[in-house]
């Protein structure tokens, strides 16, 4: 089975995050970076489908030349070789336009599955996979928590609202989004990372495309909906200043 | 005009629907809605009951059971034949698999996940929930609205004329064959009932701390929850998730330990009548609807808060 898996670098979750002068995007500049956590759950179920029924991994990511970084990781992990469509616009474009782009590298590998994560961590428009699967004219499913392999095609299990679950048989090629949880992620080992060092990431050249047709006008910081009471002092005098609060303001103790 | 595609299954109206009428009547333009299934009537009449211009019925038999291939070979015709300026549909799982399809297919940008209308534009939310971004399209486009944002009771009543759509949906070309939805094995734990919850996230860093936040749920009489990732990683039981994917609830009082507040986790858990939130960045989301706050490291805090209690 040859399985593309799509992923994103994004900016480390744990990094302060400031917005640009423009108000449009952050100031990533000195930030930073990791694979965008839902992907990381793509790859692993990509990773225990080729482990099972063998075949190939190939990552495909769309972004700077920095996206390199998560490429790298990818490999170490153990996928077998990439593909970068490297473009500074990549990194901040809009759902359509990256879909656009991995599409073009994609259509060309003739791949039987293409994985993506839910969402990124960073727009999170939860878009990217269903749109490159209408882009490459193959069936999908997303929000996927189990992936079966039939003669016919694949069995996967789609999570519903509200505990509820589905299965749902496709064809193959299809593209399915993985949720996040699916698996236990795997981290790189020195032999994988050794390894990753020989391993191929072809270069793949942008495609001019068009604006998706939706901007930002204005990032900025969320207004406080309740006026959140901050109980400062050192840790014993917060928790008892918390705790009367509770009893005896709230009621809720 | 703004069309708004309803969301049902056998029969019944998800109520997240009315959200995303109540926000199309909040824009001052013509408002119809359209229903999509099999034996559709009695939601379509339901939905008659909303001030808007029309409600659009869709009924064909290959629409029985929701695919996304037989939504977007449905709604690119309705689409096309209407054609509306903008498509309102609730941010729900459904419409999360098929939206992207449909936009993709009509060459129309879709804002995912808003919150609000704002200058002709959306609000919705980047980064986690961190921060918050006013987006701009120009041109004909479909926008899904996060769950809660508009208010189901905010939608204004009102009567309405039911149409039949006459559309011609060829069943070869859907390629998913859902089989029928079922629950897992029965919750253990019913988080919607419970009085107090004390809940953990990635800021509890491994897995040998949890302890740490069942000692103080202990001291608290609280039920022990989680938001994704601490599930996700099989920390806790997946039936103790607290979000958009697992539980909602509205206890007395919530404590979010280490919770940073993205939206998935927020509109499972904003209804708690009073919410405290200790975290270490006191620019986390979750600050954004607590109550009472405690910026610091939970590690030090929470046994400080354990003796509190005692």
């Amino acid at each position: 089975m040859k399985i593309a898996v799509c992923i994103k670098q994004v900016v480390t979750r744990e990094w302060q995050l400031r917005v640009n002068d423009q108000k449009t995007w952050i100031r990533d500049q000195d930030a930073s970076f990791e694979l965008n956590e839902p992907d990381a759950y793509a790859l692993e179920e990509a990773l225990r489908l080729k482990e099972k029924h063998g075949g190939e991994v190939i990552v495909c990511c769309a972004g700077p030349a920095r996206a390199t970084q998560v490429i790298r990781e990818a490999l170490a992990r153990g996928a077998d070789r990439a593909l970068h469509v490297e473009s500074d616009a990549l990194g901040t474009a809009d759902a359509g336009t990256i879909a656009a782009a991995l599409a073009e590298a994609i259509r060309a590998e003739q791949v039987d599955l293409v994985l993506t994560g839910l969402q990124s961590d960073d727009q999170g428009f939860g878009q990217v996979g269903v749109v490159l699967a209408e882009t490459l004219g193959i069936p999908h499913a997303t929000i996927i928590m189990e992936v079966q392999v039939e003669a016919s095609g694949l069995r996967v299990k789609r999570e519903l609202e509200g505990g509820w679950f589905q299965w749902v048989r496709l064809p193959l090629p299809a593209l399915v989004t993985i949720q996040s949880g699916i698996n236990q992620l795997r981290y790189a080992t020195l032999k994988g990372i050794m390894a990753a060092k020989k391993k191929e990431i072809k270069k793949v050249a942008a495609p001019a495309v068009a604006s998706g047709g939706q901007r930002v006008t204005s990032l900025y910081f969320p207004e406080k909906a309740k006026q959140t009471q901050v109980l400062a002092g050192p840790p014993a005098e917060a928790a008892k200043a918390l705790v009367t609060r509770l009893r005896e303001e709230a009621r809720a103790l | 005009m703004i069309l708004v595609i309803a969301e049902q299954r056998d029969g019944t109206l998800n109520r997240a629907t009315l959200e995303s009428i109540a926000a199309a009547q909040s824009a001052s333009e013509p408002v119809k809605v359209a229903v999509l299934g099999s034996g559709v009537d009695a939601v379509a009449q339901e939905l008659a009951r909303a001030a808007i211009d029309e409600v659009i019925a869709v009924d064909d038999p290959s629409l029985q059971a929701y695919t996304a291939d037989g939504f977007v070979l449905a709604l690119e015709q309705l689409v096309r034949a209407e054609p509306p300026q903008r498509v309102f549909l609730p941010h729900t799982y459904q419409t999360r698999d098929f939206a992207p399809a449909l936009a993709a297919r009509l060459t129309w940008p879709l804002v995912t996940d808003c919150t609000a209308l704002k200058d002709g534009g959306y609000v919705r939310p980047m980064f986690q929930g961190k921060l918050q971004a006013d987006i701009a399209v120009d041109r004909p486009h479909l926008a899904t609205f996060q769950i809660g944002a508009f208010r189901a009771d905010a939608m204004k009543a009102g009567s309405a004329g039911i149409r039949k759509a006459s559309i011609a949906i060829d069943a070869s070309k859907i390629r998913q064959k859902p089989e029928a939805p079922f629950k897992e094995a029965k919750q253990a734990v019913d988080l919607s009932q419970a009085e107090r919850i004390v809940a953990v996230g990635r800021g509890i860093k491994g897995q040998e701390h949890i302890e740490l936040a069942r000692k103080l749920a202990e001291a608290m009489g609280a039920e022990l929850a989680a938001s994704r990732p601490i599930c996700d990683a099989g920390w806790l039981p997946m039936d103790r998730q607290i979000g958009s994917s697992g539980q909602t609830v509205a206890p007395k009082l919530y404590v979010a330990l280490g919770i940073s507040g993205a939206i998935q986790h927020l509109v499972g858990m904003k209804g708690s009548r009073t919410i405290v939130a200790i975290n270490k960045d006191p620019e986390a989301p979750i600050f954004e609807v607590a109550d009472y706050g405690i910026v610091g490291d939970l590690f030090e805090i929470v046994p400080a808060l354990i003796a509190a209690l005692k």
